[in-house]
Formats: C-alpha cells, sequence, structure tokens
C-alpha cells in the first residue's frame, strides 16, 4: 500500500483536471439519484448544467463538496480524494466555494462579518487581511458601502453578490453555483449574472446549475444536461442548443425556449 | 370636485399628524374604548380595580402595622397586615442559620454575585473583559466564602438558608444547565449514534420523572448506592439533581432553537470548511439561542421557582423559614404576610428575569428576515 496523500497528490486524474468525477453513484435510501457520473472538469472550465426538477444537478455538485456523500464511484477534486475521512473534506471545501439559491447569508453577522468568517477561521489570516481582502471583494461584487449592514438589510441580489464576495474571500480554486438567481426578482437577475460573468472571464473554474440559457450562451465552455439521474448529453453551448442530439434534450429545451 | 392641490409637487412641506390621532384623549379612544367589547372590558377592569385597589393598600398600608413584639401588640395597633413579623424575622429569611458573626461572607458574595452578572449580561459593562474572567473564578471564589475552610470559619450546609438558598440553587442550576443543555442538544442531533442514544435516554429520563422525585432520590435512596461511610453534601446531590432536571428542559428548548434554523445555514458554514465546533459556536448557536431565549429564560424561572420543593426534602428555603416562623406562638395565623412576602421576592427575581430577556431580544435583532 503505497502512501495516500501521494497517491491522490499525483493525481489518478493524470491531466490538467480540477475535478474528477469516476462512476459516481449517489442514493437518497432506496432512491437512486445519481447513476454512474462521469465528469471531467479542467481548470479554467466554465461548466453550465441543466435539466428538468429533480434531475440530480443539485446533488450532484454538492456531492463536490461533500454536502452529500457518495456512495460508490470516486470523486477527486484539485488532488484529493473525497472520502469518509474528514481532514480531505476539509482540504476540498477550503478551496471549493459554493453559492446556494437562497444565499445562505448568516443573519446574525455583518456583511463584513459574513466575508471574514471563513478566512479568519479556517485560513487563519489575521482580521485586518482577511477585511482588506473582503472588501476588495465587496468592491468587485459592486456593494462595498453596505458592508457594515446585516445580511437582512439588503435586497435579494445585493445578498447574493454579498455570498458570491464572501464565497470568493476564501480565494477558492472552484465555484459551484447551484441555481444563484432562481430566487431573485427579474430586475436582480442581471447585477447578479453580471458578476458571475465577470468573474467567468477572470479565468475562475466554474459549476453552475442554472436555467439563464443566455449566461451559458455567453460563458459556457461546456453544458451538461441530467435527466433521472445521468448525464444524458454534454456538448459545448453551440452544438447544444443548435443541435441537441437526445430527444429528452430536445424536449427539455423546447420547453424552456418557448415561455 | 377635487381640492387644487395646496403645495406645488415637491415642494409638500412635513406637517404635524392630525390632533385626533395624538395625545392622551385619542389614544383613550383607540386602546379603551375602540368598540362596544372594549369598552364593557374597559369597565369591567376600572371596576375590578376600584374594588380591590384601595383594599388591597388598606391591609398592606394603611391599616398595616410595623412595629410590634408579637402577633397580639400587632393586632392591638391595627386591623391589616403586621411586618413586625417580617422585620423580625428578615434576616433569617435572608441568610437562614448561618452564623451570625459569619454573615458578611454572604453579604460580600452576593455583592460579587453582582458583579459578575454584571459582567455576563451587559456587554457595555466597564471593565467586561477583567469582568468575564471574574466570573469564570467567582463559583470558587463563592464556593471558599460560603462554606469556609483555608483560613475562614467552615459553616455546614444544613445552615444555609432563605434567600440565600434560593441564590445558591437557583444560580448553580441556571448557570450550569444552561451549557450542558447545549451540550445534550447537540449530542441529539450527533451523527455518532452512541452519543445521540445517551442524549436521547438523558434527556427522557430526567424530563420523564418529578423533581420531586429526583430531590427523594438524592436525599435518601443515594446513600444505598454510595458505599459505606461516604457520604456527600445533601446540598451538593441536590444541585446536581436540580441541574440536570433543568439540563434535559433547556436541551429540548435548545433543540427547538436548533431545528428553527434553516438548513441552509448549516450547508454555508459546512461548505465554508468551518470545523464542527467552529461552525457551532459562530453560526449556529448564536442564532438557535437567540431563537430559543423566551424558552430557555421560561426554564429559568421553572427551575428559581421549583428551588422550594427543596422543601420537602429538610432544607429551609424562604418557605421553610415562613413556615418554621409561623409555627412560633409569638407569630401564629401570620401566613398571608408570610407568603405574600415571599412572593413578591420570588415575583422580582423572575420579573427580572423576564425583562433582561425581551431586552435581549430586542438588542439582538439585526433588521428583518427576507
Ligand atoms: N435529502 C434527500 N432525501 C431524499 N431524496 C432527495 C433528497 N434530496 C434530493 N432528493 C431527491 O433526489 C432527486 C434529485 O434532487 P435534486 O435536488 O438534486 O434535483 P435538482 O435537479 O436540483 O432539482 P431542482 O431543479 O428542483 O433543484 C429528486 O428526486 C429529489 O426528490
Ligand atoms: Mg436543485
Amino acid at each position: 500500500m503505497n502512501n495516500e496523500t501521494s497517491a491522490t497528490q499525483n493525481g489518478s486524474t493524470g491531466n490538467d483536471s480540477i475535478i474528477a468525477i469516476r462512476n459516481m453513484h449517489k442514493w437518497y435510501g432506496q432512491f437512486h439519484a445519481l447513476k454512474d457520473i462521469n465528469l471531467d472538469v479542467v481548470r479554467g472550465e466554465k461548466i453550465v448544467i441543466c435539466g428538468p426538477s429533480g434531475s440530480g444537478k443539485s446533488t450532484m455538485i454538492r456531492c463536490i463538496n461533500r454536502l452529500e456523500e457518495h456512495q460508490q464511484g470516486e470523486i477527486i477534486v484539485d488532488g484529493t480524494e473525497l472520502t469518509n475521512d474528514l481532514k480531505n473534506v476539509e482540504v476540498v471545501r477550503r478551496e471549493v466555494g459554493m453559492v446556494f439559491q437562497h444565499f445562505n447569508l448568516f443573519p446574525h453577522l455583518t456583511v463584513m462579518e459574513n466575508c471574514t468568517l471563513a478566512p479568519i477561521w479556517v485560513r487563519k489570516a489575521p482580521r485586518e487581511e482577511a477585511e482588506t481582502i473582503a472588501m476588495e471583494y465587496l468592491e468587485r461584487v459592486k456593494i462595498p458601502d453596505q458592508a457594515h449592514k446585516f445580511p437582512g438589510q439588503l435586497s435579494g441580489g445585493q445578498q447574493q453578490r454579498v455570498a458570491i464576495a464572501r464565497s470568493l474571500c476564501m480565494k477558492p480554486r472552484v465555484m459551484l453555483f447551484d441555481e444563484p438567481t432562481s430566487a431573485l426578482d427579474p430586475e436582480m437577475i442581471k447585477e447578479v449574472l453580471d458578476v458571475m460573468v465577470e468573474l467567468a472571464t477572470e479565468g475562475m473554474t466554474m459549476l453552475c446549475v442554472t436555467h439563464e440559457m443566455g449566461f451559458a450562451k455567453t460563458v459556457a465552455d461546456r453544458v451538461i444536461f441530467m435527466d433521472g439521474g445521468e448525464i444524458i448529453e454534454e456538448n459545448n453551448p453551440q452544438e447544444f442548443f443548435d443541435n441537441p442530439q437526445h430527444d429528452r434534450t430536445k424536449l427539455f429545451l423546447s420547453q424552456i425556449l418557448n415561455h | 370636485m377635487m381640492n387644487p392641490p395646496a403645495y406645488k409637487p415637491g415642494e409638500h412641506p412635513d406637517l404635524p399628524p392630525p390632533r385626533s390621532t395624538i395625545g392622551p384623549i385619542a389614544w383613550i379612544r383607540t386602546n379603551l374604548l375602540s368598540s362596544p367589547t372594549n369598552i364593557v372590558l374597559t369597565v369591567l377592569s376600572v371596576w375590578f380595580l376600584y374594588e380591590l385597589v384601595p383594599a388591597a393598600l388598606e391591609w398592606g398600608f394603611l391599616d398595616a402595622a410595623f412595629t410590634g413584639e408579637n402577633r397580639d401588640e400587632c393586632r392591638e395597633k391595627a386591623g391589616g397586615a403586621c411586618w413586625a413579623f417580617i422585620g423580625e424575622r428578615f434576616r433569617l429569611f435572608t441568610y437562614g442559620f448561618y452564623p451570625i458573626e459569619e454573615r458578611w461572607r454572604i453579604d460580600l458574595t452576593f455583592v460579587l454575585l453582582i458583579v459578575a452578572l454584571m459582567a455576563v449580561l451587559w456587554d457595555q459593562c466597564p471593565f467586561r473583559k477583567q469582568g468575564l474572567i471574574f466570573a469564570c473564578v467567582f463559583p470558587f471564589v463563592a464556593g471558599w466564602l460560603l462554606l469556609g475552610g483555608f483560613g475562614l470559619t467552615p459553616v455546614d450546609t444544613d445552615e444555609f438558608g432563605g434567600f440565600m438558598l434560593t441564590l445558591v440553587i437557583g444560580v448553580t442550576g441556571i448557570s450550569f444547565s444552561l451549557p450542558i443543555g447545549i451540550v445534550l442538544a447537540l449530542g441529539r442531533q450527533s451523527h455518532l449514534p452512541i452519543v445521540r442514544v445517551f442524549s436521547v435516554s438523558f434527556i427522557e429520563f430526567f424530563r420523564g420523572v418529578p423533581l420531586i422525585a429526583l430531590l427523594f432520590v438524592a436525599s435518601t435512596m443515594l446513600n444505598y448506592f454510595l458505599p459505606r461511610g461516604t457520604s456527600f453534601d445533601l446540598l451538593l446531590r441536590v444541585l446536581i439533581m436540580v441541574t440536570l432536571f433543568a439540563s434535559a428542559y433547556m436541551a429540548e428548548v435548545i433543540r427547538g432553537g436548533l431545528q428553527a434554523l434553516p438548513r441552509g445555514q448549516y450547508e454555508a458554514a459546512d461548505a465554508m470548511g468551518l470545523k464542527y465546533w467552529t461552525s457551532m459556536r459562530l453560526i449556529i448557536l448564536p442564532q438557535a439561542l437567540k431563537i430559543s431565549i423566551p424558552g430557555i429564560v421560561n426554564t429559568f424561572i421553572g427551575l428559581y421557582k421549583d428551588t422550594t420543593l427543596v422543601i420537602i426534602i429538610g432544607l429551609l428555603d424562604p418557605l421553610g423559614v415562613g413556615r418554621s416562623s409561623l409555627s412560633d406562638t409569638k407569630w401564629t395565623g401570620l401566613a398571608n404576610e408570610m407568603y405574600l412576602f415571599v412572593a413578591i421576592f420570588f415575583f422580582l427575581s423572575c420579573f427580572g428575569m423576564s425583562r433582561y430577556s425581551l431586552y435581549l431580544e430586542k438588542k439582538l435583532a439585526t433588521g428583518y428576515e427576507r
């Protein structure tokens, strides 16, 4: 048996992939929620995941930072395999940021405290340094003036931008987005998407569950379509939208584009 | 026909509200006389107060005797309450049977308790940091002062009594049941089956048994379980039982708060890579405890009042002191005065806790949730 860390760090991934999912299965009790998922994500790649409700999109990206546990197959994130070993889970979570549909800001902490919490407690950064970095990212998402308010005092769009800044403060290598705009009013969707587009152009690796097809067309390198817990089809956005192969993809696209 | 606007758009000044909506008359109209039911209720309340307040004042103050050697002297002076009784027994009510020349130790402990409480409860308190450190050593200082030893005359816990006993049991129970309750509530949610089973059994056992039964166990049965010849202090056993009993309730109150938190809070904390205890301490518990404040204070108040149950195993809390004073032939028949006096003491303490909890809730409110 060779040393586990060295084995994982050399990466059975071989190429430049930062995320490698191999033959991964997930069950909720008896329910087979993810079936034989295989996915390689290259550094800097932007992937949009779409599919009907209940198809397992959230479950899949939540497996990547182990908010959900998979039961079979392997997930390797930046050279660390996700196992029951809590150390590995911590390592992965440090490098993977996540933005939720319902923001999940901490309502008892100010925006600034929300942003500095993880750098201070997980990265052990000094407070001043953490605050400088937080301010930088709050400026990037265009809400530096809200830093000392509580999340409850902000609009939905502002809250989601804070949530993005909060994740970025950890300087993650990968960002996961789970329907970041679907709890927002239409006029706020754009301000959040703008931030995400900017992040994409800066070269962040992004996995994004979203039904914003405009966003998919402009930034995605690859679009993945899921249904019934399987990856049905994946392609570059042009091919995906103009020339879908699978019937279920066609049906889904016709439903989503025709309303 | 519409009136022409009085001001040009954009130039409307701030005007005072209409007269009929402010002032005492308006207040009475909207709050006391707004509907027929409301009028009936108001009239009934006024009548009730009219009957009650003068009579109570008469009995308690105007026609009350404040001095006198015994009950008969009181009765000669006035027909109302005989407060001379309370006056004579006041020290007994306060200090129990604590040796008279050592009572300064109780006074000092009480003053130190106030200092420690100020530091813990009031976040603007001057020298708060030092105060909090002091609050951590306070239990030991208090134990030393009250029990003696190390240069002080030892005092047996049999001699504890009165309000001082209430405070000892109440404050100990309150300050230990909260942390134990937190740990039990977290244990009940643990992923480790052993921890979970232990927490659940503990909670269900202590919640399912009357406190009186626990106190009896503490006072008598424990002797059977302990090795012969060893014994530990009755008061200590009572403290342990009261604390464990309150912890079980506390755990359930806090579990309610933990469950009221949206799952997203746990997930966001996890996704950031926070360790379990860090995320509990910084994210989950501050919010869960805030939600649970009313229930927590409710449990505190319950515990505080339940301290009177120790009377049945022979400890003399204020009610015990009062009952034994009533059997003194000088003061027989003054139960009203005694119970009222003890009730006022408990009411003030509990009312204080309830006010503080309201203050905390207000202070911790951070804008509105969306
Ligand atoms: N904790 C759970 N326990 C049991 N079943 C679950 C759980 N979470 C999700 N599921 C089931 O797993 C399937 C996939 O759920 P998932 O949330 O990943 O779907 P989704 O593609 O994100 O859908 P949506 O677009 O509605 O968010 C669904 O059928 C759902 O009912
Ligand atoms: Mg989902």
